[in-house]
């Protein structure tokens, strides 16, 4: 039988996270997402239906308040489908990030306990919320193919394989503002208040529930330095093939994107070990 | 080397005293900033100094250790001696300020059972979450359900929401996950303190197993002496975050108690000790206690006998009296008693001698002490205790050396021996 030798040390490398690890805790992270479900809809009467109505209601709202009564302009494509895609992009980030915003304060309990890669933890929770928005995803899909058939002004084309590109990176920079906002929180609770509050804020910042159109010139590149404004613009030209494909603003996200992910696992990586300590 | 388990190397936790940091962002930002402008915190609290804060504390100070494969290693010492500190650490919830240490083989960490159980899940599936926080795969645990459902006791409840559990239900079933792990290195912080004493040895049974049986190496914490002896091997005290034994579970046993050896003392005034009632040396009374021999301290071998001169006065005629010894184990283990047959009469105003002896043959090697009781026996032959000084007289045993008993371990045998066989 091999010889697994773990080592203590007082403190570890900035980068370094026991990835192979990770492989073997693969069942514990399906375990997570598992139970994340059950707990989630145990005892409900709709069950799973309320991923479905939940984007499906918020769709409804913004085709309302935002389409109807305030006339804002979704580029000639229906607004129904615009505001489902728009959310279901939105709301995966912000399950991404309000999800991993408190992994350290509200597991304190069982990180006290049990060792285990922490961060199986975050990465459950964006798998969980994958599945929220793959049903939503559907949803908007067929609602798409439906108004494309009947040639009310959306294109699906090869754009659409932007989709899975779109997702990973919306992932990456949901888990990275959440994992470093969840490594503050450990020792400063504010930010747990700011958090909901400013994915709020964050959201009108974004192009979510008006199109990147609406501004031009300086606005435009101001809203652009947004990471998430090219994702959600580039999310609805690949599924709608409405508006322009944003490709130098996007390559900025992504640089952003992949430095957020960055600082957020290095922080990640340092509080693990300490934050029962301080937590 | 090669069955090294564990090997801790100068480990070293250090804590910081006080509040760590202000507790909100904008409290720690206006403090900097008083301090920026040389004024006072606005946010420090009354009585609080420069002493109390940023303090540093170390609740485990230099720890070094190694545990050989197979062995069960208890962990005692008071609270906060820095026992759970340990644990934690070498289960990686916590990593240390300084030192290293090295774990051969998977670890199996009880800190708590049921860790991550969600009320919501039904046994079973708690049992694949509980089993994965533990380190096991989904494969591991489906060879083991069933094992583990029946050292639960809980099979009829096993698909039922764990919310719906009584509590002692529930630690059955997290402690059968965690029996039931496959890891070379198992720690446990005083898991065994749940669940009712059947199921508690049924539990120790199974740690036993592990340890000797299957050689798993166990690191056990706790305050119940008895499982400590029940379950280790080998015992460290901890205090003060520095391991001050290391060895013989009894002895550490011993240490820990704060008993300590009691003085050897040849000789005891009694005539002021505490009695545990005004009814006791009344009117008759213990005066003093002595060795006869002229011994300078209580120190015996077994094949000698320990006699003494006592002291009774009394003020009433004391028509029939007697007295026993009750022997205990320094580690207040009670072993048995020494009786008299009727010491005769005493008569009202009179301060009498006696001279009396113990044979030693039938204790084992050890410190011992006893309490002195005298009773009075009526005429029915019932015994009232009248005088009972409330003074631990110490002394020890050694062995003769003459061979004519086996190597002693009071672990399993106790300390009295209760005679020879007789080959017919």
């Amino acid at each position: 039988m091999e010889d697994r030798i773990i080592y203590i040390k007082p403190k570890t490398g900035l980068l370094e996270i026991e990835w192979g690890n990770l492989l073997s805790y693969k069942d514990l992270i399906f375990l997570f997402v598992k139970r994340s479900f059950i707990s989630k809809y145990k005892q409900t009467i709709l069950g799973p239906l309320w991923f479905l109505i939940n984007p499906l209601i918020t769709s409804f709202i913004y085709t309302i308040v935002f389409g109807k009564i305030a006339g804002l302009s979704t580029e000639g494509v229906p607004q129904l489908a615009f505001y489902l895609c728009s959310t279901a992009i939105w709301q995966y980030f912000a399950a991404c990030f309000m999800g991993n915003a408190n992994t350290f304060v509200d597991n304190a309990g069982i990180f006290g306990k049990v060792y285990f890669p922490r961060i199986t933890m975050p990465i459950s929770t964006v798998i969980f919320s994958l599945i929220n928005f793959a049903v939503t995803f559907l949803l908007s899909c067929a609602i798409n193919i439906y108004y494309a058939f009947t040639g009310q002004g959306i294109y699906i084309g090869i754009q659409f394989l932007l989709v899975p590109l779109l997702l990973v990176q919306t992932a990456l920079l949901g888990l990275g503002c959440g994992i470093i906002v969840s490594s503050l929180t450990t020792k400063y609770r504010d930010l747990q208040v700011l958090v909901s509050f400013g994915v709020q804020l964050w959201m009108y910042a974004t192009p979510v529930v008006y199109s990147s159109s609406v501004f031009s010139g300086k606005a435009r590149q101001l809203i652009m330095l947004n990471p998430m404004s090219p994702i959600v613009c580039n999310y609805r030209y690949a599924m709608l093939g409405c508006g322009e494909f944003e490709l130098k603003s996007w390559a900025f996200s992504w640089v952003v994107t992949l430095f957020i992910s960055l600082v957020g696992i290095v922080m990640f990586n340092r509080v693990e070990k300490t934050f029962m300590d301080l937590v | 080397m090669e069955n090294i388990a564990v090997r801790i190397d100068h480990l070293s936790k250090e804590y910081r005293l006080g509040t760590i940091g202000r507790e909100t962002l904008s409290a720690e930002l206006q403090s900097k900033w008083a301090k920026i402008r040389k004024k006072e915190d606005p946010n420090s609290r009354i009585g609080e100094d420069e002493g109390t804060i940023g303090k540093k504390f170390w609740a485990l100070d230099d720890i070094n250790l190694e545990i050989h494969k197979g062995e069960a290693v208890g962990i005692i010492g008071h609270n906060g001696a820095g026992k759970s500190t340990l644990l934690k650490i070498l289960s990686r919830v916590t990593a240390p300020t300084k030192g290293n240490a090295e774990l051969h083989g998977r670890v199996a960490s009880m800190l708590e059972v049921g860790t991550g159980f969600h009320p919501e899940l039904t046994g079973r599936e708690n049992i694949y979450m509980n089993g994965a926080i533990l380190g096991m795969s989904k494969k591991e645990v489906d060879e083991k359900i069933e094992d583990i459902i029946e050292f639960s006791e809980c099979r009829q409840f096993i698909d039922t929401p764990v919310k719906r559990y009584s509590s002692g239900m529930y630690v059955k079933l997290a402690f059968a996950v965690a029996a039931h792990l496959d890891a070379e290195i198992m720690i446990m912080d005083e898991v065994l303190a749940v669940g009712d004493i059947k199921f508690q040895q049924k539990c120790l049974g199974k740690m036993d197993d592990a340890a000797q049986g299957e050689g798993k190496t166990v690191l056990y914490v706790s305050h119940n002496m008895s499982t400590i002896r029940q379950l280790c091997t080998r015992c460290i005290v901890l205090d003060h975050g520095k391991i001050v034994f290391d060895g013989e579970v009894e002895k550490a046993i011993d240490i820990y108690s704060d008993i300590g050896r009691g003085e050897l003392l040849p000789q005891y005034d009694l005539s002021d000790a505490k009695r545990p009632s005004l009814e006791h040396g009344k009117h008759t009374r213990i005066l003093e206690w002595k060795l006869n021999d002229g011994r300078k301290t209580a120190d015996f071998f077994n094949n000698e006998r320990l006699s003494f001169d006592m002291c009774i006065k009394t003020d009433m005629n004391e028509e029939r009296i007697g007295m026993y010894i009750a022997i205990c184990h320094e580690s207040s283990i009670p072993v048995g008693i020494y009786q008299t047959n009727s010491m005769g009469r005493l008569d009202a105003g009179t301060c009498k001698w006696f001279r009396m002896s113990l044979d030693l043959d039938r204790l084992a090697p050890g410190v011992y002490y006893f309490e002195l009781d005298v009773f009075r026996m009526n005429s029915l032959g019932n015994a009232t205790s009248v005088d009972h000084p409330k003074k631990k007289i110490f002394f020890e045993i050694h062995d003769a050396g003459d061979n004519k008993y086996i190597q002693w371990q009071r672990k399993y045998y106790g300390s009295a021996r209760l005679g020879e066989i007789v080959i017919e």
